[in-house]
């Protein structure tokens, strides 16, 4: 418009005498006289024509009111909104596809086709077991203020609700926190079929493509099962609660009946993964607290458990979410805005809402790291020692840096980071060596009078316990390395971590043999465990690696600890040697699990016949290695290797639908390796 | 905003004329010219203008109304109705629940014909993008963009019965398969909302959603849905220890359950092999609502025309609409030959012949029913006097016996004075009607010349009995799949063991109930609106490529009050299973110990009267006694949560009649 209001000036300009003659348009007489008052006042009309627009537009505002202004805008967006809306809709669903083709070249076929066109068929049923976090719950009964939610999702999909009344939605999805069972008069459940986890959030997807890849060989929802369950109750309380673990074995029994007998393979992911571990030692055992289906029930009904990003030995991330309610991701966004998380933000403490909502799901103390230190290293040593952040570089930037990294690779493993030490209170203390580090024993620190005031008591968490002194001692103990992490979480949260130890273990067995084993709270941890006696039965790891995963952290106090939570990662620590970045550092893994603990079990601990596999299952391991998207099109990539990406990686994807179409670990080409993982596991020294 | 900008051009042309001195030349001009200024900035005001307003104005004024409705509470609608109607009665699930009902028994849920949603798992190149994307429920929102590819999907094979090559449509599982049909159109919501009150969960509800288009037994060929079924029963009597379920279909549901029955306690290769004391280990009650026990008479309609009254009123007032080639395509052709490769239609076709439904001269609701009953009803007393005529303009009496008639006439006259020239010997049917070409569209009736149609039209009038042999005659192929798997007689000797093989399963006059004397079948259904019994069909004359029959709409019964009304006879029901179809077997065909129900199960008759929703805010209304209204009905509602909270049929006061089924039951001469 603007536009082409200027362009016209010159040409009236040129015939001034006509534009007394009325016969022009409004406008244009008004530019006219502009235009004259500007050349009356100027010198040069063709220097000046540049500042006179600019005038111009000036001049002409304030007959274009803010309101006019505001009002256009408003039916500008509307309008555009809705016809973009439309022609979403009206879109043919290959559009993206040509565009994408159309710009980098004809994509690989997905593997769903590729394999359909191999001539692979439906063979055994598939169960999915999702992870923490990805699968939806719904509400049955709420209190007064989730009015209208009936039977809608509290989590997943829009998660309109955490917006609209965000403390209601908290008091929902919390559980009692003496029980770990729902609160009185809430009822939320999880959703139960393929939508449960299909889509987390809308165009999110977790299972959807392997669906989708599955279902172009011939699958259906016949021989799929997806095993949502609540992933904030214990594993033995989905049973409790909801019957979960008898569902799935009904459902498996009933799929391998009507499938002519076929086996199934089962494909748990994350979380999925320990809660699939608990299901098949419940299923072998006796009625009141097992399943009741017998020794043989995993070598009659499954013949693959294809486990994808499993955190067999737990995750160090879990211990930065009990401890201090804080993520890596969420630390960052406390560094770079620093009053924002810990504003009153709609009258809650956000994090300290998170955190109580968070701490009354027992489900995530399944993920605390086991093995103590055997597995996880001590003060002066862990599995991954040497590992060299610098790689990705190195293979990135090819041969002509090589020189160069090769140097300073060799530096920095002389100075590696010390992985062991999961918590350290300063950066100074995490790389000190181990007797320069002056410790005092917490464990028996008096926590003295309650810290905060109870101004703040609505808000549960149990640091308001805590007086100074008990804070005071848990800083100077400096380093807590993966055993004493648990000691640590006890004594800050004796009341979580006593529900926690009713239902899971970190430890090692000594003699599997004992009869205490054959609690359920042991069946969870594959180093307390047996496999079940299945020699034909398959397990399979496939994780992604090649990004940088949370290992340690540093901490610092917070500064004021009046209705905060008085630990925090030190966001300022910063070291590029040894894989320290804002407080955090980093080995290789696929952005949650590290490298170790998803392929422990397979490489070393369950490789042939152990004492924790005495049927001598066979393992396989099946690495990714990370690329990102190579464009924006291309959405989370086809060969992403993180967490939750990785269920689109289309070479996971195919290796998935071999096995379910009947193929062999052998036949898939045994293991895939691309990180060290046999190297670290040589180096824990447990005895199998 | 025209307004703000005229008044600005005089503000701004003085500003600019005090600041500089040249200008007031212009000013004079301005001040001079200010009048045709202004009608020539209305001019500029065009039409474009408005339009461009107008859009922006819609749009604005819609996301604005959108945002409203999302951040409405959603008790509003309920505040509203209050405050107009006064304090609603609590929802039934909300009054058990202080009465202190909790949570006993499991339920199960078995989806009618059309009502559970189906989703596409492998479609042809037009339905790309619409992976498990509902092609049936929801918003249909792809009938409308892509309606030929759309009934391409729906359709089964027409030899089969099964999926078309490269093409697989699955029933949606779980409660979302049922709950809403469309958004907002609630057919189990209400049901399941009110359970969930009084403690359901999905751990103790459970939908036995189904593949509706396929014959019963082909569920289970195809997706194993009857094994399924029965192992989701059996894992909620397990994990709610061991109490029994209580199940609740619906509609075609009904017959799909009782064929589930049947096949549960039949040996493997062809039933389900749970023994013959399954049903009583595993069921503590059937709950049918809107039950077709012995079919429905607007199935005959659709097999033989796809019409059902409302499509055929609605072809009456736009005649050319259904039949042009909307999109290129005759609709109602294709509509008939996508229904016809359902299998599941033909198993709601009149069941038990001349004996159940009526001969030529005798129905059972025969002279006793009275269509103007609703009336009579409605405007009470005062006119009383009016309806005496109307009750002699009944006692002439409707033949519903006759349930398709050529003509009205014939459908009136009495059965001596009718000559009808028997089709069935007419077996050669001669050259096709159609020429091919024209009618790329597959249905049988192509198949059929001239002369059968007119053989059709001839026999004039139809009993249920002749019906059969009819849909035989015109739809030869469809019928024999048909046959393959539903049969409609009623058995002499249920010992004999043919009525073990699959197809009897359905049909409760040649199969008995299982042996568990301590199951309740209830039957439930809305009585007081008028419901399609018979036809009154007329010959169309242009053939070429349309379908040769029609119901007769403009055929209507002499008085207000009269049956017959747009070529349709009715009679009391839900408006689409009449009270005789849904009742018998419960008043009488299994009451007491009979040779269909050998072991005496108890029956008991729940009848709910419509009426109507007070206003508009109520909705599908809480009386509502229609076929799928009746899901939200509270009485029904009610007394379901009680059976499933523990009752027995004693608690809740055993039958419950408005209709004349036990007289009209009476008249019924059937061996029991």
């Amino acid at each position: 418009m603007s536009l082409l209001r200027r362009r016209k000036p010159p040409i009236n300009e040129s015939d001034k005498t006509s534009e007394a003659s009325d016969s022009k348009p409004q406008k244009e007489r008004e530019e006219e006289e502009e235009e004259e008052e500007e050349d009356g006042n100027g010198k040069d009309k063709n220097k000046k024509k540049i500042p006179s627009k600019i005038k111009k537009h000036e001049e002409k505002r304030p007959k274009w009111s803010c309101l006019d202004t505001c009002c256009w805008f408003i039916g500008c967006i509307c309008v555009s909104w809705w016809l973009l809306l439309f022609l979403y809709n009206a879109m043919p669903a290959s559009f993206p596809q040509y565009v994408t083709e159309a710009i980098t070249g004809p994509l690989p076929d997905p593997p769903g086709v590729k394999l359909l066109k191999e001539g692979l068929k439906a063979k055994h049923p598939v169960v999915f077991v999702p992870g923490i976090v990805t699968g939806g719950l719904e509400l049955w009964e709420g209190r007064k203020c989730a009015e209208g939610l009936f039977r809608k999702r509290l989590w997943g999909g829009t998660f309109g609700e955490v917006y609209k009344r965000p403390l209601c939605w908290v008091e929902h999805m919390s559980l009692d926190n003496e029980t770990g069972l729902d609160p009185c008069g809430i009822r939320v459940r999880p959703v139960s079929g393929l939508v449960a986890a299909d889509y987390f959030a809308p165009g999110y997807f977790v299972w959807a493509i392997l669906i989708a890849s599955l279902a172009h060989i011939g699958y259906e929802e016949k021989t799929m099962y997806m095993a949502a369950y609540d992933w904030r109750l214990s594993f033995q309380n989905t049973e409790v609660r909801d019957q979960t673990l008898s569902q799935i074995k009904s459902n498996i029994e009933l799929m391998v009946a009507t499938n002519g007998g076929k086996k199934a393979v089962v494909i748990p992911h994350s979380m999925g993964v320990l809660y699939f571990l608990h299901f098949m030692k419940w299923v072998e055992a006796p009625a009141p607290m097992g399943g009741g289906g017998g020794a043989d029930w995993c070598s009659k009904h499954i013949k693959a458990v294809v486990n994808i990003g499993g955190p067999f030995l737990g995750v160090p991330k879990a211990i930065a979410g009990l401890f201090s309610a804080e993520a890596k991701d969420i630390a960052v966004a406390r560094a770079i805005a620093p009053g924002f998380l810990d504003n009153d933000i709609f009258q809650l403490q956000t994090l300290q809402h998170v955190m109580r909502m968070s701490r009354s799901w027992d489900s995530t103390m399944s993920m605390i790291p086991r093995g103590g230190d055997t597995i996880w290293g001590g003060l002066d040593w862990s599995p991954e020692e040497g590992y060299s952040c610098s790689k990705k570089g190195e293979r990135k930037n090819d041969t002509q840096i090589a020189d160069q990294t090769g140097a300073a690779s060799a530096v920095s493993q002389t100075r590696s980071a010390n992985y062991g030490r999961i918590i350290s209170f300063g950066k100074d203390v995490a790389e000190a060596p181990s007797s320069d580090v002056g410790r005092i024993d917490f464990r028996g620190a008096v926590k003295g009078h309650s810290a905060a005031n109870t101004t703040c008591q609505d808000v549960w968490t149990e640091y308001h316990d805590m007086g100074f002194g008990g804070i005071r001692a848990v800083a100077e103990y400096k380093t807590y390395t993966a055993e004493s992490i648990i000691d640590l979480l006890h004594f800050v949260a004796p009341k979580m971590m006593a529900r926690g130890t009713a239902h899971f273990s970190f430890g090692i067995a000594d003699n599997l043999d004992d009869p205490k084993y054959k609690h359920y709270k042991y069946w969870s941890n594959p180093l307390e465990t047996t496999l079940p006696n299945a020699p034909e039965m398959e397990i399979f790891s496939l994780y992604g690696v090649g990004l940088p995963t949370e290992r340690a952290y540093i901490y610092k106090l917070s500064p004021s600890a009046e209705c905060y939570i008085p630990f925090q990662i030190d966001t300022s620590a910063d070291d590029e040697d040894t894989c320290l970045k804002d407080g955090v550092y980093s080995v290789d893994g696929d952005e949650t699990v590290p490298v170790l603990s998803a392929g422990f079990m397979c490489a070393k601990g369950w490789r042939g016949k152990t004492r924790f596999n005495p049927s001598g299952i066979q393992t396989y391991i099946r690495e990714y290695s990370h690329s990102p998207p190579a464009n924006l099109l291309e959405g989370r990539g086809t060969l992403s290797g993180a967490h939750v990406d990785i269920m689109g990686n289309f070479a996971l994807i195919e290796d998935v639908i071999r096995v379910a179409a009947g193929a062999s670990g052998e036949e898939l080409g045994g293991d895939q390796v691309y990180s060290n993982i046999f190297n670290w596991s040589e180096k824990i020294n447990l005895q199998l | 905003m025209p307004l703000l900008r005229r008044r600005k051009v005089t503000d701004s042309s003085k500003s600019t004329n005090s600041e500089s001195t040249i200008d007031k030349q212009d000013d004079k001009k301005n001040q001079s010219k200010r009048f045709r200024r202004e009608s020539y900035s209305s001019e500029k005001w065009s039409c474009w203008d408005s339009c461009c307003w107008f859009i922006g104005f819609i749009c604005s004024m819609w996301w604005f109304l959108l945002f409203l409705y999302n951040t409405m509470p959603a008790s509003i609608p309920q505040y509203v109705t209050e405050a107009i109607t006064g304090h609603l009665p609590d929802p039934p699930g909300v009054k058990l629940r202080k009465e202190g009902l909790t949570v006993n028994h499991p339920v199960v849920f078995v989806p009618g014909i059309v009502t559970g949603g189906l989703e596409l798992w492998e479609g042809h190149q037009c339905a790309d993008g619409l992976f498990r994307k509902r092609l049936w429920g929801g918003s249909f929102g792809e009938l409308y963009k892509r309606p030929l590819c759309w009934a391409e999907h729906m359709s089964l094979d027409n030899e089969t019965g099964l999926d078309p090559p490269g093409i697989r449509v699955r029933p949606v599982s779980g409660l979302v398969a049922a709950d809403y049909f469309a958004a907002g159109y609630f057919v189990w919501a209400v049901l399941i909302a009110n359970l969930a009150q009084i403690g359901y969960e999905e751990k103790t509800m459970y939908m036995a959603a189904y593949d509706w288009r396929l014959s019963f037994q082909n569920t289970e060929v195809r997706d194993q849905t009857l094994s399924r079924i029965k192992s989701n029963i059996e894992l909620m009597v397990a994990t709610n220890g061991g109490k029994k379920v209580v199940v609740i279909p619906h509609s075609m549901g009904v017959l799909y359950f009782l064929h589930f029955m049947k096949w549960v306690e039949a040996p493997a290769p062809m039933g389900g092999g749970g023994g013959s004391d399954w049903c009583a280990k595993h069921i503590k009650a059937v709950m049918n609502i809107g039950a077709p026990f012995l079919g429905v008479p607007k199935s005959v309609s659709g097999l033989f025309s796809i019409e059902a009254r409302d499509i055929a009123i609605a072809r009456a007032f736009a005649p050319g609409f259904l039949d042009k080639d909307v999109f290129g395509l005759q609709t109602f052709q294709h509509l008939m030959r996508m229904t016809r490769t359902w299998d599941s239609t033909m198993s709601m076709i009149p069941k038990g012949g001349d004996t159940i439904w009526g001969g030529l001269d005798w129905s059972p609701e025969g002279g006793s029913f009275k269509c103007s009953a609703k009336k009579l009803k409605k405007n009470s007393t005062h006119n009383t006097g009016q309806n005496a005529n109307s009750n002699l303009d009944d006692m002439k009496s409707v033949n519903y016996g006759r349930i398709i008639s050529f003509g009205k006439d014939v459908a009136e006259a009495h059965s001596s004075k009718i000559e009808r020239v028997d089709f069935r010997q007419d077996t050669v049917k001669g050259d096709k009607l159609a020429n091919s070409s024209n009618c790329d569209i597959w249905i049988e009736y192509h198949e059929m010349d001239n002369d059968s149609i007119k053989a059709v039209a001839d026999y004039k009038v139809y009993t249920a009995g002749s019906i059969l042999d009819l849909l035989h005659f015109v739809a030869p192929k469809l019928m024999a799949r048909g046959g393959a798997h539903f049969s409609y007689g009623i058995a002499d000797n249920l010992d004999d063991p043919k009525y073990e093989h699959f197809k009897y399963w359905s049909n409760p006059l040649e199969t008995k109930l299982p042996n568990a004397p301590d199951m309740e079948i209830y039957s439930m259904y809305g009585v007081g609106i008028p419901t399609e019994r018979a036809y009154v069909y007329k010959l169309i004359t242009a053939v070429d490529c349309y379908i040769p029959f029609q119901i007769d709409t403009s055929s209507e019964g002499g008085s207000e009050d009269s049956c017959l009304k747009g070529g349709v006879f009715s009679a009391d029901g839900d408006e689409t299973v009449p009270v005789l179809s849904a009742g018998f077997m419960c008043a009488k065909g299994w009451r007491g110990k009979t040779r269909f129900n050998p072991s005496g199960i108890r029956t008991y008759i729940r009848e709910y009267n419509h009426a109507p929703p007070a206003n508009l805010l109520e909705g599908r209304g809480t009386q509502s006694g229609a076929h799928v209204d009746i899901m939200g009905n509270f009485a029904l509602i009610e007394d379901i949560i009680r059976v499933a909270a523990g009752a027995t049929s004693e608690d809740l006061g055993g039958d419950r009649v408005y209709s004349d089924i036990f007289k009209w039951s009476d008249r019924i001469n059937l061996q029991l």
